[in-house]
């Protein structure tokens, strides 16, 4: 490569990397930032304030941050126990109307959140679902149940099912299999695609309105009602309490994958 | 089968559930009483007002603009790192960091970014460019939906970008040199041997982007316009209006949004099947 080609690769991902950070900029000075008025670049004064807020009982911030990990758990743990059956079925067996259950979910990944909600409302509604924790969680499987199921799917196509026959022929019940046979060899992709899920969990904004009804209030929620009140370092400070959970997860799949990158592994343009 | 019993019924009565529920709403019928009789009525209501064919046209714009340029921007960002150099493994951390981030993220930080007292507009005055913050140009709530499709760059780029490049890697560079070493430029080899190979790779995240930018609704509620708004945000602000034939026209809406989305997918899905590419 030319001296110049090299020069204008620097460039360009420089630009890239730089691009990258770019929204995250304000979003951190504001939440250091004691009043930061036009033209100032940098506020004239830095104070803790917007983070001790967001940390006190009064910003509500630590409650929501409570109620969206139990949400995110709880989808996720749901999401696990009737994804892995499900993944095992179509990562290791052809069976007769395979594409159709492929394209049923698919069909989550491609559809609008919308489409869905505005109907889904009215069920849950008479189901007595809305404005609950419990309906918020059913309605986040719609979005995190997919990508469960292709991850794990892709950990069973590789997995030897010749083990699980020889624990059952040494004597061991199918929930001994399970424990000691198959759950240690899916383990790793297991992990990753629970970590994931939680994300997708974590990040829903419209279904958790729709279905929680301003009544669930998750990060989300709390963040945006902030942004719309002109709250800029309050809104800044929690912003960045809330992309928290991703980086540890980014950090810990990369270590779990070892060079691949971690976000491949199933997570979607949402 | 058992083990898919469970999937087949929560994704079955989730997903498909609320979309026949908003189905026969839209047609003005109760499907859990059973009242009401069926009619088109929230469909001609909603196609007869401008407003309508408006936000149709700025969502399909937004999606179009902000699919096309990322696949673009992404095509060259997944070549960039295809390569070593010092500094390789970070951008693709960025990249993987940035895939992490919620929208609502992207969208709050844009909008502290390019409105007319953001960070930039800032740069721009200190540089001596402008002298208030109503010379900066509208980059957000502007009805060229500028900023909403500059979030949809930076978050898609690199999901586009990470999806090629583990394509490119997959395929390895044997076939370029071999067309190399038959005398091919480097800009050939990758306009005639590398582009057709990854071609379905491409095409299918773009389609995933475009269906979900289309469908998106808390991107444009914080950067776009008031008018027109994107459909999925029409739809929301007729549902919660207090005029209560606006829940069927939202419920026309919900239909139509996701009869676009289906119809797109279907027609790349035949389109992927016609020319013999693997799904």
């Amino acid at each position: 490569m030319t001296p110049a080609g090299r020069r204008l690769r620097g460039l360009g991902a420089w630009g890239l990397a730089l691009w990258s950070v770019l929204p995250l900029v304000p979003l951190v000075i504001w939440s250091f930032a004691h009043g930061w008025r036009f033209p100032d670049l940098l506020p004239a004064q830095g104070t803790l304030k917007a983070w001790s807020f967001a940390l006190s009982d009064t910003s509500g911030m630590l409650e929501s941050f409570g109620v969206t990990t139990g949400i995110a758990a709880a989808t996720t743990v749901v999401a696990l126990v009737i994804g892995l059956p499900a993944a095992r079925a179509l990562g290791m067996h052809d069976f007769r109307g395979k594409l159709a259950v492929q394209t049923l979910i698919l069909m989550p990944v491609l559809l609008p959140a919308i489409a869905v909600a505005l109907g889904l409302h009215g069920v849950f509604l008479a189901l007595g679902l809305t404005n609950s924790v419990t309906g918020v969680v059913l309605v986040h499987l719609v979005p995190s149940l997919p990508y469960m199921i292709l991850i794990l799917s892709g950990v069973f196509a590789g997995h030897d099912a010749a083990f699980e026959d020889q624990a059952r022929s040494l004597g061991a019940s199918p929930l001994q299999t399970l424990w000691h046979v198959t759950l240690p060899a899916i383990l790793p992709g297991v992990l990753v695609a629970g970590l994931f899920t939680f994300l997708i969990s974590w990040s829903q904004f419209l279904l958790t309105l729709m279905i929680g009804g301003g009544r669930v209030v998750t990060l989300p929620l709390l963040l945006f009602g902030f942004a719309t009140s002109g709250r800029n370092d309050l809104t800044g400070a929690i912003a960045l309490i809330y992309i928290l959970p991703g980086v540890v997860i980014l950090i810990v799949t990369s270590r779990f994958l070892s060079g691949r990158p971690a976000a491949l592994t199933g997570q979607g343009p949402k | 089968m058992l083990m898919l019993a469970p999937v087949l019924i929560v994704l079955g009565g989730l997903c498909l559930g609320g979309l026949v529920v908003a189905l026969f709403r839209s047609l003005g019928v109760q499907i859990l009483t059973g009242t009401g009789t069926p009619s088109l009525e929230a469909y001609r209501s909603v196609l007869g007002q401008p407003e309508f064919l408006r936000s149709l046209g700025f969502s399909l714009y937004v999606a179009l603009t902000a699919t096309i340029l990322s696949t673009v921007i992404a095509v060259w960002a997944a070549l960039l790192l295809r390569q070593r150099f010092a500094g390789r493994g970070a951008l693709a951390f960025l990249f993987q960091l940035t895939l992490t981030l919620p929208h609502l993220i992207g969208a709050i930080g844009i909008l502290y970014l390019l409105s007319q007292s953001g960070l930039v507009a800032r740069l721009v005055y200190s540089v001596g460019l402008i002298d208030q913050p109503s010379q900066f140009p509208a980059l957000v709530y502007d009805r060229f939906g500028i900023g909403i499709i500059l979030q949809y760059i930076w978050k898609e780029v690199p999901f586009i970008a990470l999806i090629l490049l583990a394509q490119m890697q997959t395929l390895g560079e044997d076939y370029e040199s071999v067309a190399r070493s038959l005398g091919a430029s480097r800009w050939q080899s990758l306009r005639h041997v590398l582009f057709p190979m990854i071609l379905p790779g491409v095409l299918g995240a773009s389609v995933l982007v475009f269906a979900f930018v289309f469908g998106a609704y808390e991107v444009p509620l914080i950067l776009g316009p008031n008018m027109p708004a994107t459909l999925p945000v029409l739809a929301y602000r007729k549902f919660t209006d207090v005029d209560l034939a606006g829940r069927a026209e939202a419920m026309a809406l919900a239909v139509i949004i996701g009869a676009i989305s289906a119809l797109l997918v279907a027609l790349y899905v035949w389109s992927v099947r016609r020319q013999g590419h693997p799904a």
